[in-house]
């Protein structure tokens, strides 16, 4: 037996290198510095190694090549978008996480326990938190990159498992927050099994875990066709479970409720830019020429996704499970794009993903603003008044509520023209139908808010704004100028996605 | 710069000087609102004398790329039509104002949000009807939303947020339908000589259509108009809307932008859909010729003088949808006057009545009796305003009304036979409440209402000097309406049945 030597290519890889390393210093950092001093360098590392990651990536936009890690790794212009948006998220997101109200003290004590009560008294505070995210990231970079299903599956791991934990470390209603990261876990296990499930048909249908090869199996046509339908089947289960399609959805409302709002909301936008990021380089590269086989399927699941997420979103009484819902009918939306299959439908889906990360993420923050002396109210009754009592905080929620409804002059209407649009050019008239129905639908529900922020009176229970400390702020500052700018002047964001998205082959 | 785009921004800067006034300054506020909208009004009034009624092309047009990946163009530029609607937009509003002086007290907000508001509408009024671009149009249509909502929800009285709610449900639901068409129209004009939301160049898309795709996207924009306008059966939103709303708002509402539903059905659904549009006439005209009557019922039973005012325009639309589809040049000229005409009778009658409110705290018109003796100046406004929305030869509405009824008649003979019936509904729709209101004994509690001061006579004598000049002498508009209906008519394959002699010239 010969063994090669692996060629990697640095370059390409070091936006995940950066990630990976500023990890492992957090880890390291965890282990060594004393308690007090954790907090500030974990954040100066985190910050510092996304930074460096984006600019890497950045400088290496220009290349592509497939042979980034022995033909496992792709780099293209595509994989550069998606990065690039991971990582924007991800900073706002540890501006967000940096703002540590929202952790438990010590994640390992049991709720209720002695040892809780003595961890809280001391006033101490995670910061394994960091780390971990980064570890997520790290995983969320090359999810969308991997070219081989084996290197697909190890990224699709590492950026759950940090996840699955990080679900469970919230401050207040501990239990519920526990529960939250079982049950993210358990169904997160389960589909990762249906993943694998999935892998191991495409290899006996073509002989090869590599995308490119399975694509050239379906173009010659020679394999097993019962093969091809269940692994793409398997696949596609493990994939929409992470995106929260229906009727993969169950996890996400009891997860975003559970997990703390800083989390939910780099695990709503980063997850899914991840997700949707490997979701389009599969189905546009492997199995684009098999889209008879798949293509019905998805439409149907996309049409009950965004159906679904839409009308359930009606019934609900809390901020967050709402958010839950309504990003459950946006991953349906997402879906028309990857059903496009066409270049339009690539950019669109990576405007889209971009603009609907940012917002969420500026949705999220807003949510750890309003608390009580028991911690954040995230009971939609509670938030009545909240224009009256803190208009600017109200108005800038209402423009996020705005923008995931979809109205004009936000950056998620140009993001739902220009998907819708693209599905409709390749012949889906039913997803453009679906979709502007449950548009309208969803505007219910985005509007009940706004209506119960600005038109209800205050109730007088004790909730209140708290001002935002200088990084939530900043984060959401960032969010709501984004949402408006790509809203008004979209053009240079398109143009350029239009330019540089291409998938390697 | 382009006129146009300048008389957009006005209102904008306007509003930007009102926010920076502080907030104690009412005065000031109101003001600066008045002599902004003062300032539009006299702007406009000089472009209008620089049209050149000769030409049926756009005039003052202006073309920058807004979204080039798209197709999507800053295009503005007016022909006959919008000219006469700009020109209703931009004199309603100083009147509004100065009619309203006080409305902005007992709103949810400060007088500052609601003429910041009301300088916002302006600016998307003048839009709505100078885009020549179908996305900018649409993006006018949606966002106009928005300040009507919170004018609505947030000054209205009553159940006001719900009536809010409500309008924007129905506005919205409609626009999506016609954001669905508005994506056919892109994708069939990106495969038929490059993707543009250019109104001329589209309207010649209609020859790359199946008639069957043809009346989907018809209908699509349709029923986003009749909505707006609003037509039988979609109506149900317009009077708890106009129950809700300020006078001013309501004069708004109705006299401005339920016009961008008729407007919007010559502009789009004529031009972009010819054959659509005649497949779907006698199903329009049907719905039309029962907005009339069932319209003109309603307002004969209602009880309340503001819903009462709602209903009447119920019918008057009826009466200029069924001017459209009748397909004639007289049919047309009279649709577009009456659009002028209503809007100022209706702003006649809402203002007085919401006078008449304000002094009597109550809407109910059996509250209201020997008004003529107390307050003879508000009275007579009224009674003048009621004679216009009833069409009394001398007054405006007759010659609008008129040249509705000659055109359809000529092609339509039954629907307009039909809706001759509504003028005789329309005489006792107003004088019942003419008489109940105005005439007889004095009711006990009107002894001592107040006459009209000198700022509502300064308001409503230019509107009530308008109602009498047109119904006189209406040729200075119809020399500007006339070639632009004829270019409709003609440009679209319809042909007038009889020789046309230039009506009302």
């Amino acid at each position: 037996m010969v063994f090669t030597t692996p060629v990697l290519n640095y370059a390409q890889l070091s936006p995940i290198l950066i990630v990976l390393a500023g990890a492992v210093i957090g880890v390291l950092i965890e282990a060594f510095a004393p308690r007090n001093a954790r907090h500030n360098s974990q954040m100066f590392i985190s910050l510092f190694s996304l930074v460096s990651a984006l600019a890497a990536t950045v400088s290496i936009r220009k290349q592509a090549g497939v042979d980034a890690a022995m033909n496992s790794v792709a780099f293209d212009g595509a994989a550069f978008l998606i990065q690039a948006t991971i990582l924007i998220i991800a900073v706002l997101a540890v501006f967000l996480i940096a703002d540590q109200e929202n952790f438990t003290a010590l994640a390992a004590a049991i709720p209720g326990s002695q040892e809780e009560r003595e961890s809280l008294q001391k006033d101490l505070r995670v910061t394994e938190v960091y780390p971990l995210t980064l570890f997520a990231v790290a995983g969320m970079l090359l999810f969308p990159i991997a070219t081989d299903l084996i290197t697909l599956f190890v990224a699709l791991e590492v950026l759950s498992l940090p996840l699955y934990l990080m679900a469970g470390l919230s401050r207040r209603r501990r239990l519920m927050s526990q529960e939250a990261a079982l049950k993210y876990f358990l169904l997160g296990a389960f589909s990762s099994a249906f993943f694998l499930f999935g892998i191991a048909y495409l290899y006996g249908y073509s002989g090869t875990i590599t995308l490119s090869g399975i694509q050239q199996s379906i173009v010659g046509g020679s394999g097993n066709d019962v093969f091809l339908l269940l692994g793409i089947a398997f696949l596609s289960v493990g994939l929409l479970f992470k995106v929260g399609a229906v009727p993969f959805h169950a996890w996400s409302p009891d997860v975003y409720q559970g997990a703390p709002t800083a989390i939910t909301g780099f695990m709503a936008a980063a997850t899914k830019v991840a997700a949707f990021g490997a979701i389009l380089r599969i189905f546009y590269v492997s199995f684009a020429n098999a889209e008879w086989q798949w293509r019905p399927a998805l439409v149907i699941v996309a049409i009950i996704t965004m159906l679904f997420g839409s009308v359930v979103a009606i019934t609900q009484r809390d901020v967050k499970r709402m958010l839950a819902y309504s990003s459950i009918a946006h991953a349906g939306f997402l879906l028309a794009g990857v059903i496009a299959l066409n270049k339009s439908g690539l950019d669109a889906s990576i405007f889209y993903l971009f603009a609907y990360g940012i917002a969420t993420l500026g949705a999220f923050a807003i949510v750890t603003l309003i608390r009580d002396a028991a911690g954040e109210v995230t009971d939609l009754n509670r938030w009545s008044g909240l224009g009256k009592r803190s208009p600017l905080t109200a108005s800038v929620f209402a423009l996020f509520l705005l923008t995931f409804a979809g109205i004009p002059l936000t950056s998620g209407f140009i993001g739902k023209f220009s998907i819708f649009s693209a599905a409709y050019q390749s012949g889906s008239t039913a997803i453009l139908i679906t979709g502007v129905l449950s548009s309208a639908i969803a505007a219910f529900f985005y509007i009940r808010v706004i209506v119960l922020m600005f038109f209800k009176d205050p109730v007088e229970d004790g909730t209140s704004v708290v001002l935002p400390s200088a990084l939530t702020a900043i984060a959401i500052a960032i969010a709501a100028v984004v949402t408006i700018v790509l809203g008004i002047f979209p053009a240079p964001l398109l143009s350029f996605i239009e330019s540089t998205a291409f998938f390697i082959r | 710069m382009n006129v146009l785009t300048l008389l957009g921004l006005l209102p904008l800067l306007g509003a930007l000087l009102v926010s920076v006034i502080p907030n104690d300054h009412v005065i000031r506020i109101k003001q600066a609102a008045l002599a902004t909208t003062l300032l539009v009004a006299l702007s406009t009034i000089l472009m209008w004398f620089n049209f050149d009624t000769a030409n049926t092309s756009y005039q003052f047009v202006q073309v920058a790329n807004w979204i080039p990946s798209f197709g999507i163009n800053y295009a503005v530029g007016v022909d006959g039509l919008s000219l006469v609607l700009i020109l209703l937009s931009v004199l309603l509003t100083p009147i509004v104002v100065l009619a309203g002086w006080n409305e902005s007290e007992g709103g949810r907000w400060s007088a500052k949000v609601f003429y910041i508001l009301i300088l916002v509408l302006e600016t998307m009024m003048i839009g709505v009807f100078a885009a020549t671009d179908v996305f900018l149009f649409y993006v006018f249509f949606e966002a106009m939303l928005i300040p009507v909502y919170f004018l609505i929800g947030g000054y209205g009285s009553g159940e006001r947020a719900a009536a809010a709610v409500k309008f924007l449900l129905y506005s919205l639901f409609g626009g999506l339908l016609m954001l669905a068409s508005i994506i056919g129209l892109f994708v069939i004009s990106s495969k038929n000589g490059g993707a543009t939301f250019d109104i001329t160049k589209l309207s010649e898309m209609h020859n790359y259509m199946s008639s069957t795709t043809q009346n989907l996207l018809f209908l699509g924009f349709f029923i986003a108009f009749a909505i707006k306008a609003p037509v039988w059966p979609l109506h149900t939103w317009l009077p708890d809307a106009a129950a809700s709303a300020t006078p001013g708002t309501s004069v708004l509402l109705l006299g401005v932008l339920d016009k961008v539903g008729t407007f919007g059905m010559i502009r789009f659904c004529l031009s972009l859909f010819p054959d659509a549009s005649k497949t779907f006439t006698p199903i329009i005209l049907v719905f039309a010729v029962i907005s009339i009557v069932y319209g003109a019922f309603l307002a004969i039973g209602a009880r309340d003088i503001k819903r009462l005012i709602a209903y009447t325009s119920i019918s008057h639309f009826g009466f200029i949808t069924m001017g459209i589809f009748a397909m004639t040049t007289q049919g047309h000229s009279g649709a577009t006057l009456y659009m002028f005409n209503h809007g100022f009778s209706t702003a006649a009658l809402f203002l007085v009545a919401g006078w008449m409110i304000s002094r009597r705290k109550s809407s109910t018109i059996a509250d209201f009796g020997g008004l003529q003796r107390v307050t003879p100046v508000m009275a007579w406004s009224f009674f003048i305003a009621g004679m216009s929305s009833l069409a009394l030869p001398g007054l405006s509405s007759f010659v609008s009304e008129f040249l509705v009824l000659v055109g359809t008649f000529t092609r339509y003979p039954v629907a307009a036979v039909i809706a001759t019936f509504g003028i005789v509904l329309a005489a006792l729709y107003i004088l019942i409440p003419v008489q109940k209101a105005l005439h007889g004994p004095t009711t006990p509690g009107n002894e001592n209402l107040a006459d009209l001061n000198l700022r509502e006579k300064i308001a409503i004598g230019p509107v009530l000097a308008v109602i009498i000049a047109l119904g006189f002498y209406p040729a200075p508009l119809l020399n500007v309406i006339n070639p632009a209906s004829a270019h409709v008519i003609e440009s679209q394959g319809f042909s007038d049945p009889l020789p046309s002699e230039g009506a009302g010239k």
